[in-house]
């Protein structure tokens, strides 16, 4: 009848619900998972609710044919994403390949590289001066760093918009001290993006360095010089493989982001320049073409899941040659 | 340092700035201060940023208490990665993709509440901003408070009432401030799910510099980031104050 509980092992006793099995039902295992399940019901709810059903109505959504005032028609069709490559002719239904929108997307792809390397390039000598410093100062150091994290994303943009802009600080400095005489123009450009994201994204950068960092035992790059180690080959073979995983959190926090960006573009780019973001709003708003918009979204996340895919491997393997 | 600050610097001077332009000084002022606050619109989308952020933050303070003290405490139990990827998934997914994923549900399920709709949304994303610190604070509280209470033939419900809440109350703080932040801060969201009406601050910042680029939106720029900051330093302090009052009361019991 009533299993010798305490007899078995006491995980197994106590983590599997043992579906159905009269003799647990009211035992206090069960009540206690009743009771946890209970407190996790709301949230589990919640976002699966508002969130998980949300992008299973995109992935359907992107299969659909879209209506002429936004919203969609229940018909089943490729068409959305036969439009992300080809171009359909007007007069003889030919496919004609179009690579405008294979160029935002590898667009968005580059700026997202290129501010995961700069924020990479800025963040790690940040975090490496942290973690070096005095142990009451690091919290206050990083309390500094974290600070501007949360202040509104669109205002962070737009202090960069009046430092870039033609008028801005930059080109007013620069005009003041006689080192040019006209403006250099850097708004809707492809670097003032760039200066977005990594303003944006920095800190999610420098933290994960930081918690690596700050747990590297400073006396081996000491033993380091002593072996008369050269600067770079101490932060060859000492640094960055203690700081990898830290590295690799930090390309991850600074690239999701940056990829599916959606502010940096529309405001210091001028609007000009569409990041695979800004096409996704525009399908939804004003294009109103909601099986596109979704096609495209469905395709970002594919690749933001490939790439935590990877670094999924990546981190198993290095757990598992540690362990 | 200097690259992270100078901009927020430059944007708080300037918004003290009598003259018109931007980026050129032209003595100090309260112009754009007064100015702001007088503007009916500026009122109308600051109520309703204060009113989702207070909603939406204490609704997913609340779910992710609950959800962390399940996680937390007890033996781990099937299922539990599974949870955590759930939980961490509005962090994981694209704001913008959240977005249109959330506008296409409420239009297919045809809920057309206003604010209402806003509040779910924020609720939903500020989840893992209020789960992860009240889950940090959980793991290194001492759990042999909690087992003394029921040795003492506490009631489930005391212990938690009287050890586990009291204790755990930093991280519930510091867990809401950031909630609360990130409800604030958030545009993208707000502006696919907020029908006419229902924008909030962000949505009003965003329209304006559209039109053109204004010292008012300095002003408000300003006031938003000297609320954040206020915020984040205020969870900062309860947050170590609180770890500080635990650690000398262990002291405390133990001595």
């Amino acid at each position: 009848m009533a299993m010798p509980i305490i007899a078995q092992p006491p995980e197994t006793a106590r983590i599997a619900p043992q579906d159905g099995s009269p003799s647990h039902r009211d035992g206090p295992q069960r009540r206690e998972l009743r009771k946890r399940g209970l407190l996790i019901a709301p949230v589990v709810l919640t976002i699966g609710c508002f969130l998980a059903l949300p992008m299973a109505i995109i992935l359907t959504y992107s299969f659909l044919v879209p209506a002429t005032y936004g919203g969609v028609r229940w018909e089943f069709s490729l068409e959305a994403y036969r439009q992300f490559l080809f171009d359909r002719d007007f007069i003889d239904e030919t496919l004609i390949f179009n690579s405008a929108y294979l160029e935002i997307f590898s667009r968005s792809l580059v700026l997202a590289i290129f501010s995961m390397v700069a924020c990479l390039l800025i963040g790690f000598p940040t975090a490496y001066f942290i973690a070096t410093r005095p142990g009451a100062t690091r919290t206050y150091w990083v309390f500094l760093i974290t600070l501007p994290f949360w202040t509104n994303l669109l205002i962070r943009t737009y202090c960069v918009l009046l430092i870039l802009r033609e008028e801005g600080l930059i080109n007013n400095t620069l005009i003041w001290l006689g080192v040019l005489d006209k403006p250099i123009i850097m708004m809707y450009t492809n670097f003032s993006m760039g200066m977005g994201l990594v303003y944006s994204y920095l800190p999610f950068m420098v933290l994960p360095l930081y918690a690596n960092l700050e747990k590297l035992d400073f006396r081996l790059i000491e033993a380091a010089h002593d072996l008369y180690a050269t600067r770079w080959r101490v932060l060859r073979w000492v640094i960055l493989p203690h700081a990898r995983p830290g590295i690799t959190a930090g390309c991850l926090l600074v690239f999701i982001p940056s990829l599916g960006t959606f502010l940096a573009p529309d405001l210091l780019g001028g609007g000009k320049r569409l990041m695979i973001g800004n096409l996704i709003q525009l399908q939804f708003g004003s294009s109103r073409n909601w099986p596109f918009g979704a096609a495209s979204a469905v395709i970002l996340l594919v690749a933001i899941m490939m790439v935590l895919i990877l670094y999924a491997r990546h981190a198993a393997r290095h757990g598992e040659s540690r362990g | 340092m200097a690259l992270l600050y100078a901009p927020v610097v430059i944007l708080v001077v300037f918004s003290f700035n009598a003259n018109r332009a931007v980026t050129i000084w032209a003595g100090f002022s309260l112009d754009w201060y007064v100015r702001a606050a007088a503007n009916s619109g500026l009122q109308k989308a600051a109520l309703n940023s204060l009113i989702v952020g207070i909603v939406a933050t204490v609704c997913a303070t609340a779910m992710a208490t609950a959800a962390a003290l399940a996680t937390s405490r007890g033996q781990r139990f099937r299922g539990i990665n599974a949870l955590y990827a759930l939980i961490s998934m509005p962090m994981m997914i694209p704001e913008i993709v959240i977005a249109v994923g959330t506008l296409s549900f409420f239009a297919l399920a045809g809920i057309r509440l206003g604010l209402v709709n806003v509040i779910i949304a924020h609720t939903v994303f500020c989840i893992p901003f209020a789960y992860l610190p009240i889950r940090a604070r959980l793991e290194v509280m001492d759990k042999r408070l909690e087992e003394a209470a029921s040795d003492l033939y506490a009631s489930a419900w005391q212990s938690f009432r009287l050890i586990t809440l009291p204790l755990l109350m930093p991280g519930i703080v510091s867990g809401a401030m950031l909630a609360f932040i990130i409800s604030i801060d958030d545009y993208i969201i707000t502006s696919m799910v907020a029908g006419a009406g229902a924008g909030t601050l962000p949505i009003y910042v965003y329209t304006q510099l559209r039109l053109g680029v204004t010292p008012e939106i300095n002003a408000i720029s300003t006031v938003l980031l000297a609320i954040s900051i206020l915020f984040v330093a205020a969870s900062h302090l309860v947050g170590s104050y609180g770890l500080a009052r635990t650690r000398s009361g262990s002291v405390r019991h133990t001595g």
